[in-house]
Formats: C-alpha cells, sequence, structure tokens
C-alpha cells in the first residue's frame, strides 16, 4: 500500500516561487521610466515581431517577461477588459488601477490553484491626461504581488543590478532621448554590454499624441535616440 | 484494498476545483472557446446584452416597414474618390418624421487611423454600429499586432449590417457608407451597402441617405478623375448643397448659426477633418456662385397672378 504523503503549505510555496523565479530570471529584462511627457518601456528584445511592449488603451500600456505565451495571454485578456468596460461604459472609466488588480487577481489566483505557476512578471504603465496627473507604474509578480512604483520600473532578469544602475542616474523630468537611453544603458550595466537600436523593444506613452498615447517607435528612430 | 493514490494528497492535489477562470473579473477563454481577435465574439460569449439589437422583440408583434418611433434619422451622406485619397461628407440635419431633430448632428466618424464611416438611417442603432465598429477595428489591431486591411474593414462593417437586419424589418434601417485609404494598393476606396448587408464597392463615389440621389446626380455630372483637395472639397459641398434644395431632411449649410457640413479626407497620412473656418468660407462663396453649384437667385418680378377667368385678383398689397 502506497503511504499518502504530506507536503507543508509553505514548501509547496516556495518550491513553485522557485519555479517561477527560476522561469523569469531565464528571459531578459525590460524597464519602464517616467519622463517630462509621458513613459518609455524600453526591452531588451532581438524579436522584431515577437513583442513583450503592448497597447492595452488609449493611455495604458502592457509589457511582459518571461514566458511568451504566458504574458501574451495576459496581455490578450488585458485588451479584452479594457475594451468591454470603455465600449460598456465610457473611454475614461478604463483604468490602470482596476487593470492591475484584475491580473493581481488572474496570477494569484493562478499562484495558488493551478499545477503551474505562471513565470511572468507584468508591467501596467499608464500616463497622466496632464503633467499633474500622475503616471502609473504597477509591477505585478507571478504570485499577483502588485507593487505601484514610481520613477522607474525593472523587471526580470538581472532586475537588482539593473535597478542599482538606474538607482543613481535616474532624476525626474527626463527628455524622451535621455529616458530610453537610460534603459538601453540600464538593461546593458550587468554584464557591461552596449545594445544597440536592433536588440531593443521601445515604445511610449506620450501624453502629447491624442488619444491614442501609446507608440512603438521603429528601429530608426531608437538609433536615432541612442545616438544623442 | 486498493487505494487511489491520489485520494488523499492534500491540498495541491489534482482532485482540487479551481474556481473556473471565468468567475474572475479578466476575461480568459479556454481553446475552443477562444473569441480571438473579434471584439464583436468576445461580446457575444461575455456580454451578449451589450451586443446591438439584443433588446430587440424577437418574435410576434407588426413589423412594420416603416419606423412608426418618433426617432432621429440621419440623412445625406457623400463620398468622392479623389487624386491623394478619399473624401466623405454629410448634411448635420437629423429629423423625427416631419420635425428637425438636430441641426448639428455629426454622422461622419473616423473608424480608425485610415478609414472613415458614414451613418444614414436610424440614428440610436447607427451610432451604436460605428462605435462596435471602431472598438472593433481597434480591438483587432492591439490583439493581433496589426491592422485588418481595408478590404477586411469593408467586410466586417457588412456582417454588422446583416446583423441588423432583423431591426431592417421593424423600421430601424441603417445604411452606411465606408471609404478609406488602402495602403496596399495605395489608393482611396468606397463602398456602398444595403440593408442586407450586401457589400459594393463603388469606382469613384457614392451616396446614401434621403437626399442622396440628388448628391448623386450632381457628383456624376461633375466627378473627373484627379480632383486634387480644393476640388474634391467644393464638390462635395456643393453635391450637399444639391441634396438640401431638393430634399427637406437634408440640411443645407446653416450660414446664420454657422453649421456647416462635416468633411474628413482620408490619405495615405490619415485622416484630416477639414476645419470649420475653411468650410464656413467655403460654404459662404458656394452660395454666392451658381456656377460652382450654389443658388440662381429666384426672381421676384414676376407678373401678379391671376385667377383663370382673369378677374383680376393680386397679389399686391391694396393701399
Amino acid at each position: 500500500m502506497s503511504m499518502p504523503y504530506y507536503m507543508s503549505p509553505e514548501q509547496v510555496m516556495k518550491d513553485r516561487a522557485d519555479y517561477a523565479r527560476k522561469g523569469i530570471a531565464r528571459g531578459r529584462a525590460l524597464v519602464g521610466l517616467e519622463y517630462l511627457d509621458g513613459v518609455a518601456l524600453v526591452a531588451e528584445n532581438p524579436s522584431s515581431s515577437l513583442n513583450k511592449i503592448a497597447e492595452i488603451y488609449d493611455r495604458i500600456a502592457f509589457a511582459g517577461v518571461g514566458r511568451y505565451n504566458e504574458f501574451e495571454q495576459l496581455k490578450i485578456s488585458g485588451i479584452r477588459h479594457a475594451d468591454v468596460t470603455g465600449y460598456q461604459y465610457s473611454r475614461d472609466d478604463v483604468n490602470a488601477r482596476s487593470l492591475a488588480n484584475s491580473y493581481a487577481q488572474l496570477l494569484g489566483q493562478i499562484f495558488t490553484h493551478e499545477m503551474k505557476p505562471y513565470e511572468v512578471e507584468i508591467l501596467v504603465a499608464s500616463v497622466g491626461v496632464t503633467a499633474l496627473d500622475p503616471n502609473r507604474l504597477f509591477h505585478i509578480l507571478y504570485d499577483g504581488t502588485v507593487m505601484d512604483e514610481h520613477g522607474y520600473s525593472v523587471l526580470g532578469g538581472n532586475a537588482e543590478a539593473i535597478g542599482d544602475a538606474l538607482e543613481g542616474q535616474f532624476s525626474e523630468g527626463l527628455s524622451r532621448g535621455e529616458a530610453v537611453r537610460l534603459g538601453a544603458s540600464a538593461l546593458g550595466k550587468p554584464d557591461d554590454r552596449t545594445l544597440e537600436a536592433t536588440q531593443l523593444e521601445v515604445a511610449v506613452l506620450d501624453r502629447g499624441s491624442g488619444r491614442r498615447t501609446f507608440r512603438r517607435l521603429p528601429v530608426a528612430e531608437v538609433a536615432e535616440l541612442l545616438a544623442g | 484494498m486498493s487505494v487511489d493514490p491520489r485520494a488523499d494528497v492534500g491540498w495541491c492535489s489534482l482532485d482540487y476545483a479551481p474556481p473556473t477562470m471565468t468567475d474572475l473579473p479578466l476575461p480568459v477563454f479556454g481553446a475552443g472557446d477562444d473569441p480571438g481577435a473579434s471584439f464583436s465574439d468576445l461580446l457575444r460569449r461575455r456580454t451578449p446584452h451589450l451586443l446591438p439589437g439584443s433588446a430587440l422583440p424577437t418574435a410576434g408583434g407588426d413589423a412594420t416597414p416603416h419606423s412608426p418611433l418618433g426617432i432621429p434619422h440621419g440623412t445625406t451622406i457623400v463620398t468622392i474618390r479623389c487624386r491623394d485619397g478619399v473624401l466623405m461628407a454629410g448634411d448635420r440635419r437629423a429629423t423625427e418624421g416631419h420635425t428637425i431633430a438636430s441641426r448639428a448632428m455629426d454622422k461622419v466618424f473616423p473608424a480608425d487611423a485610415h478609414s472613415v464611416v458614414g451613418i444614414a438611417g436610424a440614428a440610436g442603432p447607427a451610432m451604436e454600429m460605428v462605435r462596435l465598429f471602431a472598438t472593433e477595428l481597434e480591438h483587432y489591431e492591439k490583439v493581433s499586432g496589426g491592422p485588418l486591411s481595408l478590404e477586411g474593414k469593408a467586410n466586417k462593417l457588412s456582417q454588422m449590417i446583416r446583423a441588423n437586419l432583423p431591426a431592417a424589418f421593424q423600421g430601424l434601417v441603417v445604411v452606411p457608407l465606408f471609404c478609406g485609404y488602402d495602403r496596399r494598393q495605395e489608393r482611396g476606396r468606397v463602398f456602398r451597402y444595403d440593408i442586407t448587408g450586401g457589400r459594393y464597392e463603388e469606382a469613384d463615389y457614392a451616396t446614401t441617405g434621403s437626399g442622396g440621389v440628388h448628391a448623386r446626380n450632381w457628383i456624376k455630372a461633375f466627378w473627373r478623375a484627379e480632383l486634387d483637395r480644393d476640388a474634391v472639397i467644393d464638390l462635395s459641398l456643393a453635391s450637399l448643397f444639391q441634396a438640401a434644395d431638393e430634399d427637406s431632411a437634408t440640411g443645407g449649410p446653416d450660414l446664420i448659426r454657422r453649421i456647416y457640413p462635416s468633411v474628413v479626407i482620408v490619405t495615405a497620412d490619415g485622416i484630416a477633418t477639414v476645419p470649420e473656418e475653411e468650410l464656413a468660407e467655403r460654404a459662404s462663396r458656394l452660395v454666392d456662385t451658381p456656377a460652382l453649384g450654389g443658388p440662381r437667385r429666384v426672381q421676384a418680378e414676376t407678373e401678379p397672378s391671376r385667377a383663370p377667368d382673369g378677374a383680376g385678383v393680386t397679389t399686391e398689397v391694396p393701399r
């Protein structure tokens, strides 16, 4: 007769968290930075067609690191959530906070109840309507932990080293070019690399660009910004 | 006695049934049920009551071909292909029966960055259709990572009009026009529809609404290839003026209240709305210039009308 076995909840959670963290650490990192007129998202991503950064709604962007299929699914859920809310009520009623909460609920449920936790970290960023209206950077972990971050946010492998690189150099009121340059240099910092425009995926939420503030920057424009 | 090894493995066992994902606020679907990039399919699965027409009585009742309800109707829309793309213009009047419901209704809406839809017919369902259509295009673009082709957009609109057919039989007819800049073929294209969702691509221009036939005749007489921006705007204003001149449900340029037709132009660079000041200037020039399609002055000094027997009935005011 086989013995029923017991696993302590602490052990189960720890194993799952380790599993998720290992998966996330394998991927390349991503940073989100506030600048004068918006929020810049800079990801190390050699693929030009499989994106880590995406538009969710007029003022909200999504960025994910870790397993592509998992954060892609989260991205689509977020777009659906936002579009249905905006269609049902009004475009003004879609906000990053409620979306971040929904993501946290979903990831928390999956972490505790599914066989395998999601190996992802995601960022829900939004840009304020005016310069006085604060931008938001909600950093959400694989287990549903939400962090409301200010200034900048780092996701993925080597996050600590990249965060250290940013900490000294980030300041409020950067220009868009400065923000992208700072993000790119911080991403390369841990192993002293200089990232080229082709290795980066860059998008911005730009306050001044009409209703849909999200814009993906083409490689040529990123190269121009990196050159200064 | 054999014991199922999975029977007693604690709360992380496979037998534990997690709450289904559809209970959560974020929409998550199983592989067989996923609506893909379509927003209407998403609504159908998640919030079917939000779909247009969901509140209509489904059977019975007296279906009347003409809406007995006092709801606003939009009237004339024109779309004209030009050198750099395509133009769409609409008058601003909405009517409820013989009453003017609105003098300043906008009936021309950008659907996305390179296409425009203009509505004629029952205003409520039409505006709902436009809103759903615009959301649909944006949703597709965000979920799948790129916009639909112009052909794809035109077909999508056709399906939405077909879905409105039960409402159309009850008198809530919606007949939009659709135009856009086709970035693959590098030219403007125009589409018109019938109430069954029939989609007809027109070579150069299309019109819809109660004044559409008058506007179309004017455009037909004066359209030529290679119309530039100035010429195509003037042609659209003149055609709407002609429609307003013949059709009581179409509003002409209202110089007193400063209400002018809405005019947008779609080119490779996107959608540009013609600014109001420019429309004001063009409209005033139009009403002063019969050669442009403006009104001819009616001669007031005609002979006093007489009764058939010549009894000398006069319209002159007796002194």
